[in-house]
Order: structure tokens, then C-alpha cells, then sequence
């Protein structure tokens, strides 16, 4: 398909080149992305397409924790939980990765061990992102030093906002540069870009500089990881895809907790993006009181009833 | 990997239809005179799903004495905020019906649940409350100090929407303490019947609404019926011409909302993604069974390489089928003659020598259905160009300059409706001014609401329907 709006990306990476093209992309409309948006949350999703819907959800799930109060046994009680979502059902998938801050990578690690899951690290000054590059470089390079396969970094909201996108740029290939073989995830925080104009640009300078996934938001910050956010994201890898050949993927994080959501955020990639996201390795979701509400519904598909919370494990 | 969504249908268990329906007179169900009825198929599968009575001569006659004297005796002379009462009460039955009168819409008329359970149903009952409010403020609506009703007003409504129709209709004529007798088009004529239901529910005095069921014939001896202060047709630009001839030197008032063609101009820096969006809506919204559907793309030229990939490949995700399935995007073609319309037209489009795309759609065996339909190198003179198709078939033109794009949308006899795409508020503005269209959309399609005026230019009809100015049809 061709698309001449964004197929005019410069070869040499100057803050010129960048403006001209990020400004150069076609805009977007806020009420008629959010109808959009409004419109697939009306899909209804039944039975069999249910079912794998979920299976397909959980595989997809980050499941994460980001608190200062994380200490070591709540990091391997979750991991336990990520291996094995249900006790009582084996049938059920692996979550796709255990997200954690980088002094808890090592411990992840470890407990994961010979599961197959991952462990995402968020690095580069999480949440704020208020450090100089040389801390988010040696953040980022410690983490993936302990054993992080993924890195989920943050950009600087505030060059952004400034138009210093050659900023951004630079952080952003210097981070990918520190890790290596372990895929980058990079954070937008679209709640303080505030418009979908921002959002559409962040993507896909984040995917100019080599962003292996383009991810909504921290969970610090809310709003977070809106449906319309999320559509003009996928809108983004797609055009990128159409343009360069090259996949990028999309992590929706914060806000979805409940099965409907992660539901409906698989209706938008399945009709904005196409069934080929439909992976982990390019759609994730980014949660951690979203899995039990997953496991419940899958419960009740299975076995026709709704079991209670205390059924499922806290963490 | 492939996620196919399981069938997820409304269940149809929320409407009881009976067998038949008699003719609804002076607040009761009656057979007609003649014995006569029509069945109403459901246009999906085929299926027969209720008989109604054809209205003739001598019950036209008799509704029209039932509206007369309700308007003389009862309703003229009730207050504003009696009648109000009235209004906000079936509206709000209208509202706890809602999921039975949307079902029974998609069966009737074969459009999709999607669109009954959140566009059509929700806009009647606002119709209904909007208009319930203006009841007891009429002296402050700017059409003088103390309007007066007109006394018996013939309605005609069409089968596109055919609940959201009557409530226009109704609504604005009851307000301002009119009588009516509606004829519903002969093959939806279900929800209408619910609606007199509706008002036996809400205790309106009899007389006030009565609904003749039927086909043209009876139209035709409603609005030529000489006690008829008012006359007010939605539906085809040469029906409105009959009864325009038909009405002409007499003292009955006439409103027309006809045909359309029209003229969705996408800019070169038009927000692409939700302009492809407007484009679709514009055009599959209801099969474009609606009288001011984008039915005429003008696209820039500098962009159409861009756009139509993209809209091409959305028109592909469109999901046809069961009007009932929550899922379902584009239901059936409302008749059997309408889907010869359609192809007769479309079959012209191939013949004059524009390029016809559909999308690979798998259409139900039974039923009347019609594929999504793009044609490309289109020109102003085709038939596909020119003529209301009133189907799922978008015509694209090009054009280079801003003058070129509102020449060519204006180069029509109609003029009901338009849309401009552009991210640039002096251009929007510069073409909204010079489009000759009774609704222009700017960067949005198809988007109704009770207090915004609706009506045409030139064979698009004349009067104007909701808001404030819908009120003036009905008072003298």
C-alpha cells in the first residue's frame, strides 16, 4: 500500500529532517478517532471466539509490578503465578513476560528459570525519565546485564513537548544501542501528550529510531492506555509496516483490568492493524489485576459457573 | 493468527408479532373496508412475518374524520403542557421498548442491529423529548406570539428508517397540537404498528395518531384527501412531484424531503484515517439507504493513491450479513425492487465504462443482498454519477482545485447533503458557504440530532424538518 505521507522519511537524521517529516504526517481527528474507537467496543465476542480470546489475552499479559514497596517474595510469587496462571487448570497459557524494575530483574530471572517467559525491565529513569543519558544508558545496560530480554524505556515527554524531537531521537537509538539482543519497548506516556496529533508523531519517531514495540503509557500517569490511544497506535505500526516492511508491535498498559477491555483492545488490532498482530511478539498488554479477571471468565466458559475472587491466587 | 467472531444474535424472542394488523383509527385497531392486506417479508431471509390491511377510499375517509375532530374537540385546544405530558410519555415507552422496537426494526426493514439498537432507536426518543418540550414554549419560538396549529396533517414516510421517520413526523405535528394520519411505507410498516400500540399505552386521546397501512394508492387518497390541512412526505424525488401536482392550488400546506446526491470532498490534508471512516460511514451506514448518503467521493487528486488503498482495505473488514448479529456491519437491501435498482444501476456504471470493485463477500443464499460496491473512473456524466442509487455503491471522483470540488458538488439537481474533510478551518469554511446543500458535515457523515434542522435544495425537497425550525411546517 502505498503511503506517500510518511514514505518521505529522510535518510539522514537531522532535527530538520525529523520536524519536516513528523509534521508532515497526515492528522488526526479527535471525535472521529474516539467514534472510531467507540464503535469496535460494540463488537460483541461470544462463545468460541471468546474463548480463545482470552487464552490469547493472557498470553499476551505483561503481567507486571512497578511499586516501591516490591521486595523480592512478592517478585517470585508472581513469577510463580506467570508460569502457571491457574493451579487448578493447566490448560492455561504462560503470560507473554513478568515486567519489574531493574533491581528485581536478577531475582525474575531466577525464578523463571526454564519456564520460557521473559523478564521486561523498565530502565531509563522509570517513570519520569528525569535523568541524564548517561543514567538511563547504564540503567538500561545493567538490566539487560542481570537477564532482562526486554526493556521498556521511557521518553523524554518534555523535549518532546519542546520539539526537540532530535532528542528523543538520539535517547532513544542510544537505549537500543545498551540492549543488545534484548527487545526495546518504548513508553509514549500519551497521557501527558495529551493529543492524538502527539501520539501518531512519538510513534513513529519512537519506530524511526528502532522501537521494537511502541507502548501507551507508565501506569503512573492517567489517562492511560484509552481505546482511542491505542487505535492510533496500531493506525502507526501499520502505516510503518506499509511503508518499511518491518513489524512493530503495540503495548497498551494501564487501565485495562477487566476481561471486556483486554477483549476489546484485541477487536481494535484485529481490524486496524490485521490478524498478524494478533502474536505476543507484537501485541502485548501491560497488567496485573487484568489476569485473574481473565482466569475467572475463562472459569466460567469452561465449567458454566463464576467462581469468587478468593479462588485466584492475589499474586 | 485468525480471530473469527462467533455468531452473536439479538435474541428475537423480545417481539410478539401477531398474525395481522387491522388499520389504527380513532385509537383503535380496525379492519379495512375492503378486506384487503399486504405481508411484510422480512428482507433477510425471505420470511413472511406479518399481514397488514391496505387502507382504501372509504378508510382514509374515516381516519381523516377520526384526526379532524380529535384536533377540533380534544387536542388544539389542550394546553402546550398537557400535550407535553403527552409526548414526554411515549417517548419515555418508546425508551423501555427500545430493544423489542429495535429487533423488530431489523426484521422489518433488514438493517443492521448495530445501527436500530444505537443510532435509529435512541434518536426517536429524542425526537420525542425534544419535541415534548418545545409543547408549552411555542409563543417563544420566533414563529409569533401564538402559533395555531394547522388542524389535520397527511404524513408519508419512507421504508429507509421507517420508526425514526414517524417520529419526525409525528413528534413536531403533536407539539404543536396537530392531528396526524401516517402512512408508513408498504414494506416496513411493523414498528409503526408497535407505535399505535404505544399510544393506546400512554392514553393519548383517539384521533390524535392514526396509522394507515398500505401501499401507493393509499398515499396517494391520503394526501389527496380534501380535508387535509397539511401535507408532509419524506421519500423519492418523483413521488414528491406527484404530490406536489396534487396539492398544488389547494390550501394545504406541503412539506418534501426527497432525494439526494450527496458530495463527500476529501481534501489533500484531510485527517485520512477518519476521513476513510466518514467515507464509509457515509455511504454503507443503513446499505445507503439514506437519502443524504456521500454517495459522490470527491477526492483530491494529489491523495486519491493514498486514500483508496486505505479505504478499499477498511471496506473489506465491513461484515455483512444477519441484520440480527451484533457484529453485522451491512445488513439486506430493504426489497426485492430495490435490489433491481441497484443492479440496474450498477450494471449501467459497468456499461458507461467506470471501473466496479467489491470486496471478496460471501452473500447469504436467501434474502436480498447487495456487496459493497467502490466504482473508480467515475465521470460527471455517468448514471452512476448523477442518479440517487440509494445502495451500497460509492461513485470516487477527483478533483485538483477547490472551485473544481464545489463545482462538482454542486453539478447535481439535488442538494440535501455534503461533507468536507480538511484540517484547515478557512477552506472548510470557504466550501460549507458554497456548497448549495441543506446539511454540509464538516469532518464527520450521517450525524443527526433532534435540534438540527434537516431539508434540501432544489429536488431535494423544500421545509425543513427538527429543531426549531421543524416547528414552523405545522403552525399557521
Amino acid at each position: 500500500m502505498p503511503v506517500p505521507h510518511t514514505a518521505s522519511a529522510p535518510e539522514a537524521t537531522t532535527d530538520r529532517a525529523l520536524r519536516t517529516f513528523l509534521h508532515g504526517l497526515p492528522g488526526v481527528d479527535e471525535v472521529g478517532a474516539r467514534a472510531r474507537a467507540q464503535d469496535l467496543s460494540t463488537r460483541s465476542i461470544k462463545t468460541t471466539a471468546k474463548a480463545q480470546a482470552i487464552d490469547l489475552a493472557i498470553s499476551m499479559i505483561d503481567l507486571t509490578t512497578l511499586e516501591g514497596a516490591d521486595t523480592p517474595g512478592k517478585v517470585r510469587s508472581l513469577c510463580t503465578k506467570a508460569a502457571l496462571p491457574d493451579p487448578s487448570d493447566r490448560t492455561v497459557p504462560g503470560v507473554g513476560a513478568v515486567c519489574v524494575y531493574p533491581d528485581m530483574v536478577p531475582t525474575a530471572v531466577e525464578a523463571l528459570r526454564g519456564t520460557g517467559i521473559g523478564v521486561a525491565s523498565v530502565a531509563t529513569a522509570f517513570p519520569a525519565g528525569r535523568a541524564p543519558l548517561s543514567v538511563k544508558i547504564a540503567d538500561t545496560a545493567a538490566a539487560v546485564a542481570d537477564g532482562a530480554s526486554e526493556i521498556d524505556m521511557v521518553i523524554d515527554r518534555g523535549a518532546f513537548l519542546a520539539g526537540d524531537y532530535l532528542k528523543v531521537h538520539e535517547e532513544i537509538v542510544a537505549v537500543k544501542e545498551a540492549c543488545g539482543d534484548a527487545h526495546l519497548k518504548v513508553i509514549l506516556e500519551t497521557g501527558e501528550l495529551v493529543t492524538y496529533d502527539n501520539v501518531r508523531r512519538a510513534s513513529h519517531l519512537a519506530m524511526r529510531a528502532g522501537a521494537d514495540f511502541i507502548k501507551t503509557s507508565t501506569g503512573k500517569i492517567s489517562p492511560a492506555a484509552t481505546p482511542p490511544v491505542v487505535l492510533v497506535m496500531l493506525e502507526a505500526v501499520r502505516d510503518h509496516f506499509a511503508e518499511t516492511g518491518r513489524r512493530v508491535g503495540v503495548k497498551p498498559a494501564g487501565g485495562i483490568r477487566t476481561t471486556k477491555d483486554a477483549i476489546r483492545n484485541l477487536v481494535l488490532v484485529n481490524e486496524t492493524a490485521g490478524p498478524a498482530w494478533l502474536t505476543p511478539d507484537l501485541f502485548r498488554i501491560g497488567a496485573s489485576s487484568l489476569l485473574n479477571d481473565l482466569l475467572m471468565q475463562r472459569t466460567r466458559l469452561t465449567t458454566g459457573t463464576y467462581p469468587g475472587p478468593d479462588y485466584y491466587t492475589l499474586d | 493468527m485468525i480471530f473469527e467472531y462467533a455468531p452473536a444474535p439479538e435474541s428475537r424472542s423480545v417481539v410478539t408479532l401477531r398474525e395481522s394488523y387491522g388499520l389504527f383509527i380513532d385509537g383503535e385497531f380496525t379492519p379495512a373496508e375492503s378486506g384487503e392486506h399486504l405481508t411484510s417479508l422480512n428482507p433477510a431471509d425471505e420470511t413472511k412475518l406479518a399481514q397488514v390491511a391496505v387502507a382504501g377510499p372509504a378508510d382514509v375517509d374515516r381516519a381523516v374524520a377520526a384526526a379532524r375532530r380529535a384536533h377540533d374537540t380534544v387536542w388544539s385546544r389542550m394546553s402546550g403542557a398537557e400535550r407535553g405530558k403527552y409526548l414526554f410519555r411515549i417517548a419515555r415507552i418508546i425508551q423501555e421498548r427500545s430493544r423489542e422496537l429495535a429487533v423488530l426494526e431489523s426484521l422489518d426493514n433488514g438493517k443492521p442491529i448495530k445501527e436500530t439498537r444505537d443510532v435509529d432507536l435512541p434518536l426517536v426518543a429524542a425526537h420525542f423529548f425534544y419535541y415534548a418540550g418545545w409543547a408549552d414554549k411555542l409563543a417563544h419560538a420566533g414563529l409569533g406570539p401564538a402559533p395555531r396549529s394547522l388542524g389535520v396533517a397527511a404524513q408519508v414516510i419512507p421504508w429507509n428508517f421507517p420508526l425514526l421517520m414517524l417520529a419526525w413526523k409525528i413528534a413536531p405535528a403533536l407539539a404543536t397540537g396537530n392531528t396526524v394520519v401516517l402512512k408508513p411505507a408498504e414494506t416496513t410498516p411493523l414498528t409503526a404498528l408497535v407505535f399505535a400500540e404505544i399510544c393506546q399505552e400512554a392514553d393519548l386521546p383517539p384521533g390524535v395518531v392514526n396509522i394507515l397501512t398500505g401501499e401507493g394508492g393509499t398515499g396517494r387518497t391520503l394526501v389527496e384527501h380534501p380535508d387535509v390541512d397539511k401535507v408532509a412526505f419524506t421519500g423519492s424525488t418523483e413521488v414528491g412531484r406527484q404530490i406536489a401536482r396534487a396539492v398544488a392550488g389547494t390550501d394545504k400546506r406541503l412539506t418534501l424531503e426527497l432525494g439526494g446526491k450527496g458530495a463527500n470532498i476529501v481534501y489533500d490534508d484531510a485527517a485520512i484515517d477518519q476521513a476513510v471512516e466518514g467515507i464509509v460511514s457515509g455511504i454503507f451506514f443503513n446499505q445507503g439507504h439514506v437519502c443524504c448518503a456521500g454517495s459522490r467521493l470527491l477526492v483530491q487528486e494529489s491523495i486519491v493513491d493514498e486514500l483508496m488503498p486505505r479505504l478499499k482495505e477498511r471496506v473489506a473488514k465491513l461484515r455483512l450479513g444477519d441484520p440480527l448479529d451484533k457484529n453485522t456491519d451491512i445488513g439486506a437491501i430493504n426489497s426485492a425492487a430495490q435490489l433491481e435498482r441497484i443492479r440496474d444501476l450498477v450494471d449501467s456504471g459497468e456499461a458507461e465504462g467506470a471501473e466496479r470493485w467489491s470486496p471478496a463477500c460471501d452473500l447469504p443464499e436467501n434474502g436480498y443482498w447487495f456487496a459493497p460496491t467502490i466504482f473508480t473512473g467515475v465521470g460527471q456524466a455517468h448514471r452512476v454519477a448523477r442518479e440517487e442509487i440509494f445502495g451500497p455503491v460509492l461513485s470516487v471522483l477527483t478533483f485538483r482545485t477547490p472551485e473544481e470540488a464545489v463545482g462538482k458538488a454542486n453539478n447535481t439537481p439535488y442538494g440535501l447533503s455534503a461533507g468536507v474533510w480538511t484540517e484547515k478551518g478557512s477552506r472548510m469554511l470557504w466550501t460549507a458557504e458554497r456548497l448549495r446543500a441543506g446539511v454540509v458535515w464538516s469532518n464527520t457523515f450521517n450525524k443527526f440530532d433532534p435540534t438540527s434542522p434537516f431539508g434540501g435544495y432544489k429536488e431535494s425537497g423544500y421545509g425543513r424538518e427538527g429543531g426549531r425550525h421543524g416547528l414552523e411546517a405545522y403552525v399557521g
